[in-house]
């Protein structure tokens, strides 16, 4: 019996030399290897399929140059693929960040964990960094294999700018970003609501609250917008809004619409006006394209031309391609910093959780 | 020293207060029994000795002026919670090193002897182990890291009677062995438990918490000797008046009372007869009586009022 007591350690230590932090890679490794592979696998079986699906462009573009191009195929393939893979920093968040510190709570093994020598500041700073820049990293080789794959038909010649909503924010630093604070909302979320199912839905709801005011409200302002009046198209500029003026004083577009009835021209969508049908049988085109043959009420009057004539001015506010970079970086930026700050109120909310 | 040492301790979740005013000193060497009725305060207590709690008042330091929660204190104390969380996906080396990897000492040689000893498969999940085994893996760990206190929270409350017994084996072994070869202070324990057959064969000092206040406290050898049970005829209906009275059970025949004596030469009243106390009888009284204390214990508690004993 008494080979097997615990040998007595000497009665105190002259000077305590803390736990040293590798340990806690093991921990963390050890823990979360599961939940990393699952990450791993399911941004790896979607980043072959946009590895395929870029070899694919590629090699259509070549083929078919500029038709290709024109005929929005890739597009079309682009969009859906886009908006399915908006979910996924949602789903880091909530499979990845949610459970960290809620699992814990949940089963009781906190009162192991942070009664053991290294300190629980300590262990919650360490574990939430290792996974963090795990996630940030195995996402920032996503956002950039998603900006190669559908390079080919993003861009200035394409027509479709690099800042629209679907695909800025699964491209370059900026999905990185998204990522990571989504695993920040998670372990915040956690850690207050101790339980790991209400904390992925809180999880899921609260990133895309995030989401979507972003793209709504903060996005289009990261640099002040660019104001034209010009009806040329602009190239691969992100279109924030249009409207009216006459003389310089804003008009509504029910009183273009009035100026263009008495020439027979019809709004045929919000803010695009054509000629009114019956003649040639063509309505006119979009944004600044002009109906050339008009009804034969209006057959000499081009509806725009008609308009500046007369004092209106159509102004178009919009972001250019060129700050997709910089853009690119206040997103992530703002995030990164959105991240740290919220990691720190988890760690800090751990250093005062009481039992 | 004392391994544990409170004044004025409070702890309040929301508006209730799990534990008021809690002043004690528990020293080293012992195996320190803390009990107490349900929701009279002991896991707040524990908690707040191991640093899992802050205290909403007063203070608590341990190890002989530690604070408690410190790195230090940290370091020193290995906790066993109750229903003994262990991460039921990780097996039984992974628990091990786990516990290795978060601590300064770890008795790698000790932990494995021991499980091997307990026949506790090391390649098994911690969850796929019986509730005993689970609860004999979080000691081993516990004990492994060579604490100069070990606190276990109702250790035995979802044990049956095999492995309480077993458990508590495992924990006097360990604290038998304490200082052998060495020089200097063992391992202190300090438990809670609802178990009191249990913690008569082990525990040598009693803190008893009653309404999130202690009511006794004290070397078991110390309370034990200073009460005893009286017995007399029920007919007598007037209770000698010098006797200081804990509890008083009246059955039909014979009175039974349970008093706290000056010392051994107290007198026995004509008629009656005295006999030593049990450990568990001694308990039972004082949580029949929530309003009488005791408390001969030492450091602290010796200036605090000595307590009337009421009736």
């Amino acid at each position: 019996m008494t080979a097997m007591a615990t040998p007595a350690r000497p009665a105190r230590d002259v000077r305590l030399r803390p736990v040293p932090w590798r340990g806690m890679a093991w921990v963390s490794w050890r823990q979360h290897r599961a939940t990393l592979a699952g990450l791993v696998a399911v941004l790896g079986v979607t980043g072959l399929y946009l590895y395929v699906t870029g070899l694919h462009l590629r090699h259509d573009v070549a083929a078919y140059g500029e038709m290709f191009t024109a005929n929005g195929s890739g597009k079309m393939e682009m969009t859906p693929t886009a908006a399915l893979l908006q979910v996924l920093p949602a789903l880091i968040g909530a499979f990845v960040g949610a459970p960290v510190l809620a699992r814990e709570l949940e089963t009781g093994t906190f009162r192991y964990t942070w009664t053991q020598g290294f300190g629980r500041e300590r262990w919650a700073a360490a574990k939430l960094a290792q996974i963090a820049v795990a996630v940030t990293v195995v996402a920032g080789a996503f956002g950039f294999l998603f900006s190669w794959c559908y390079e080919p038909i993003i861009g200035v010649r394409q027509g479709l700018s690099p800042l629209m909503a679907i695909t800025f924010d699964l491209r370059g630093v900026a999905f990185a970003g998204w990522a990571l604070v989504a695993f920040a909302i998670g372990v915040l979320a956690g850690v207050l609501i101790r339980r790991v199912v209400p904390a992925m839905f809180t999880t899921l709801a609260a990133w895309s609250g995030l989401a979507v005011v972003t793209g709504a409200y903060l996005r289009p302002h990261y640099e002040t917008p660019l104001v034209t009046s010009g009806f040329r198209p602009l190239s691969a500029a992100w279109v924030i809004g249009q409207r009216w003026t006459l003389h310089g004083k804003p008009v509504s577009l029910s009183t273009v619409d009035q100026v263009l009835h008495k020439l027979g021209a019809i709004e045929v969508a919000p803010g695009v006006f054509g000629a009114a049908p019956g003649g040639s049988g063509q309505t006119g085109g979009g944004f600044g394209q002009t109906a050339s043959q008009a009804s034969p009420a209006s057959r000499n009057v081009n509806p725009v031309p008609y308009l500046i004539h007369h004092g209106f001015a159509q102004l178009t506010t919009y972001q250019p391609a060129s700050r997709f970079w910089p853009f690119q970086w206040i997103e992530a930026g703002w995030l990164l910093a959105l991240s740290l700050l919220l990691i720190a109120a988890t760690i800090w909310l751990v250093r005062r959780h009481a039992a | 020293m004392n391994v544990i040492e409170t004044s004025g301790l409070g702890k309040r979740y929301h508006q209730t207060w799990a534990l008021r005013e809690c002043s004690l000193a528990i020293p080293a060497g012992h195996v320190a029994a803390l009990v107490g009725p349900n929701g009279a305060g002991k896991t707040t207590l524990l908690n707040l000795t191991v640093g899992l709690a802050t205290p909403s008042a007063g203070a608590v330091t341990v190890l002989g002026g530690i604070p408690a929660g410190s790195p230090g204190a940290l370091d020193g104390i290995a906790f066993v919670a109750q229903d003994t969380p262990v991460y039921k996906n990780l097996s039984v080396t992974d628990m091990l090193h786990l516990t290795r990897n978060l601590n300064r000492h770890f008795d790698q040689g000790y932990a494995r002897a021991r499980l091997d000893e307990l026949g506790i498969p090391l390649k098994r999940k911690a969850g796929k182990l019986s509730g005993g085994q689970q609860a004999q893996l979080a000691l081993t760990l516990a004990l492994a890291r060579r604490p100069r206190l070990l606190v276990l929270d109702e250790p035995l409350a979802n044990l049956d009677p095999l492995a309480r017994h077993d458990f508590m084996a495992t924990v006097m072994a360990a604290v038998a062995g304490k200082g052998e070869g060495e020089v200097g202070a063992g391992m202190s324990v300090v438990l809670s438990s609802h178990v009191l057959a249990e913690l008569e064969r082990v525990a040598d000092y009693l803190i008893l918490v009653s309404g999130g206040r202690v009511q006794v406290a004290g070397e078991v050898d110390d309370l034990l000797a200073r009460h005893r049970v009286l017995t007399g005829p029920a007919t007598d209906v007037h209770t000698p008046e010098e006797l200081a009275v804990v509890h008083e059970r009246r059955g039909e025949a014979q009175a039974h009372l349970l008093v706290r004596t000056g010392g051994p030469a107290d007198a026995v009243p004509p008629g009656w007869e005295a006999h030593p106390v049990s450990l568990e009888e001694l308990v039972l009284a004082y949580l029949r009586q929530p309003g009488a204390g005791a408390l001969p214990g030492p450091a602290r508690t010796r200036n605090a009022e000595s307590t009337e004993v009421t009736r």
